[in-house]
């Protein structure tokens, strides 16, 4: 049986080179500005970068697709547009698109490029996932979490069109595409400026007991005892006072980590494996692709993947198959 | 078996007297020059944030280092615990994570969730420098070697067969390791 194809993150061209050595089917990437949802200091690539990038993965059989999954601003949707043309240019093998304006200009523009739906565009019912394939041409959908392992094998059952799922890395708050809460903090967001919890914003202080506080704006967002585990700077995953207890009211720093679930992913139907990480380093993409590659290959073999502990490298140390095995109502 | 930096350097080091550092500045100033030559794509990548006063504090080590990457004029400068400068962005750690890091074997946000590496200040700044210096495919034993000319290239072929002499100091090393706070230093 063919293996499903392992999509994995790439901030940077040194992170790409990295994940292709280590055996990413496809790598995902972003251009060096506000059109990705990854628009952080010190990321994304150059045009010149990505033309490298396509030749040095291409010459190695993978593929490079590119996240153009912000939504584009009125009165300034050259920039996407531009990002589109580019990327098509450069000969990426697929662009993953959120913005529907950006979507029709992509469809209508280049009909023959491939088109992924970003996890930004929160498509998650048949009949959503439908209208794009049949107005624009769509091939994949990346789902968001926020569907159960069964509901994913519905959906399958009932669309014609690939899905890809995320298997690892941090989470968001099951409202991909939607969510206002890094806007109300800092009024910046990862819908339409590519950052969530903008670094500009966040401070960190450690205190003489050894407490470290993270601040994000004007919020003070978590304390820390010394030695406890940390997690990002962002709101949802924040701990806050209510109802005269502290804890943490959205959801806790945990990572995703579904590697236990391949199989029953592959017998739902799905195409794609999905690693979250454009923000991390290479020692992670290192580390996360090449464990994967092995279970993704495994699974295809029949063999045993043997110790797969990535635990370390997880947010707040901690992991969760999240909303794919669903304990909670 | 293959090489471990330990955790950390023994205690005792960062109580050691501060070394002469009339002495260290200009080769701290030839690394930084030689880490433009090398990889000059890691000072483009980081843009405005060159002009950023970094404090480097390895908290096992008596020194903390205020590192300039500005491509115009790159500083890495020493200083003695008692007489830290004002700095915009501050990387705490011990000094074989603040290397590993450097090296691309260890990752920054795992560090920073198990709480061995801190920042404080200008966190943007912090995240663009850890970006470009992950980009830069950056080996500090080359760099070292680099540094030193012909007994660089010595060093760098006796590597091999030193490692595993390493490997043991090393492994004492952790054994014996303590704990250091962080540089006081003034935040500009």
């Amino acid at each position: 049986m063919s293996a499903m194809e392992l999509v994995c993150p790439a901030g940077t061209p040194s992170a790409l080179r990295e994940a292709v050595e280590a055996g990413a089917h496809a790598v995902y990437c972003g251009f060096r500005d506000e059109t990705n949802a990854r628009n952080f200091p010190g990321l994304n690539f150059s045009r010149k970068e990505l033309e490298e990038a396509v030749a040095f993965a291409h010459d190695r059989g993978a593929k490079v697709l590119v996240a153009i999954n912000t939504f584009a601003q009125a009165g300034r949707t050259k920039l996407w547009k531009q990002a589109v043309d580019d990327a098509v240019s450069i000969g990426v093998d697929a662009l993953i698109l959120a913005d529907m304006g950006i979507i029709d200009y992509a469809a209508s523009r280049h009909p023959d490029q491939r088109l992924h739906l970003s996890v930004q565009a929160s498509a998650s019912s048949p009949e959503a996932i439908e209208f794009y394939v049949r107005e624009f041409g769509i091939r994949r959908v990346v789902l968001p979490r926020v569907l159960t392992l069964p509901e994913i094998r519905a959906l399958n059952d009932e669309i014609d069109c690939e899905t890809e799922v995320f298997v690892y890395g941090g989470l968001c708050v099951m409202a991909e595409g939607r969510c206002l809460l890094s806007s109300y903090a800092t009024g910046k967001s990862p819908n339409m400026t590519g950052v969530c919890s903008p670094p500009s914003h966040v401070a960190y202080r450690e205190e003489d007991d050894g407490e470290m506080v993270s601040r994000l704006g004007a919020f003070t967002i978590n304390r820390f005892a010394p030695g406890e585990k940390a997690g990002y700077p962002t709101l949802c995953k924040g701990r806050f006072e209510t109802g005269g207890r502290t804890f943490y009211v959205f959801e806790e720093p945990t990572s995703l980590n579904a590697v236990d679930m391949l199989k029953e992913f592959r017998d739902a139907g799905v195409t794609a494996l999905k690693i979250e990480g454009r923000q991390r380093s290479k020692a992670y993409v290192r580390q996360v692709v090449g464990d994967f590659r092995r279970a993704v290959d495994a699974l295809a073999s029949g063999a045993d993947a043997g110790d797969l502990s990535l635990t370390s490298l997880s947010e707040g140390t901690r992991e969760t198959q999240g909303v794919y095995r669903k304990t909670w109502r | 078996m293959p090489f471990r930096l330990p955790d950390r350097a023994p205690h005792f080091v960062r109580r050691l007297p501060t070394p002469p550092l009339g002495l260290l500045r200009p080769v701290f100033q030839q690394l930084m020059a030689g880490l433009l030559r090398r990889h000059p794509e890691m000072f483009d990548r980081l843009g405005e944030y060159g002009r950023v006063n970094f404090l480097i504090d390895p908290v096992d080590l008596p020194v903390v280092f205020i590192m300039r990457p500005d491509p115009e004029t790159p500083l890495l400068i020493p200083y003695g615990r008692d007489a830290v400068p004002e700095w915009s962005a501050a990387v705490r750690g011990p000094l074989p994570r603040l290397i590993s890091m450097v090296n691309g074997r260890e990752d920054g946000d795992a560090l920073f969730f198990s709480r061995d590496i801190v920042i404080e200040g200008d966190t943007e700044a912090v995240l663009a420098l850890r970006n470009a210096i992950d980009d830069a495919d950056i080996d500090l034993f080359e760099e070292v070697t680099a540094l030193l000319g012909p007994f660089g290239r010595i060093l760098a072929s006796l590597h091999g067969r030193v490692g595993p002499l390493f490997g043991r100091a090393a492994a004492i090393m952790r054994r014996g390791a303590g704990t250091g706070g962080p540089a006081e230093g003034r935040k500009a």
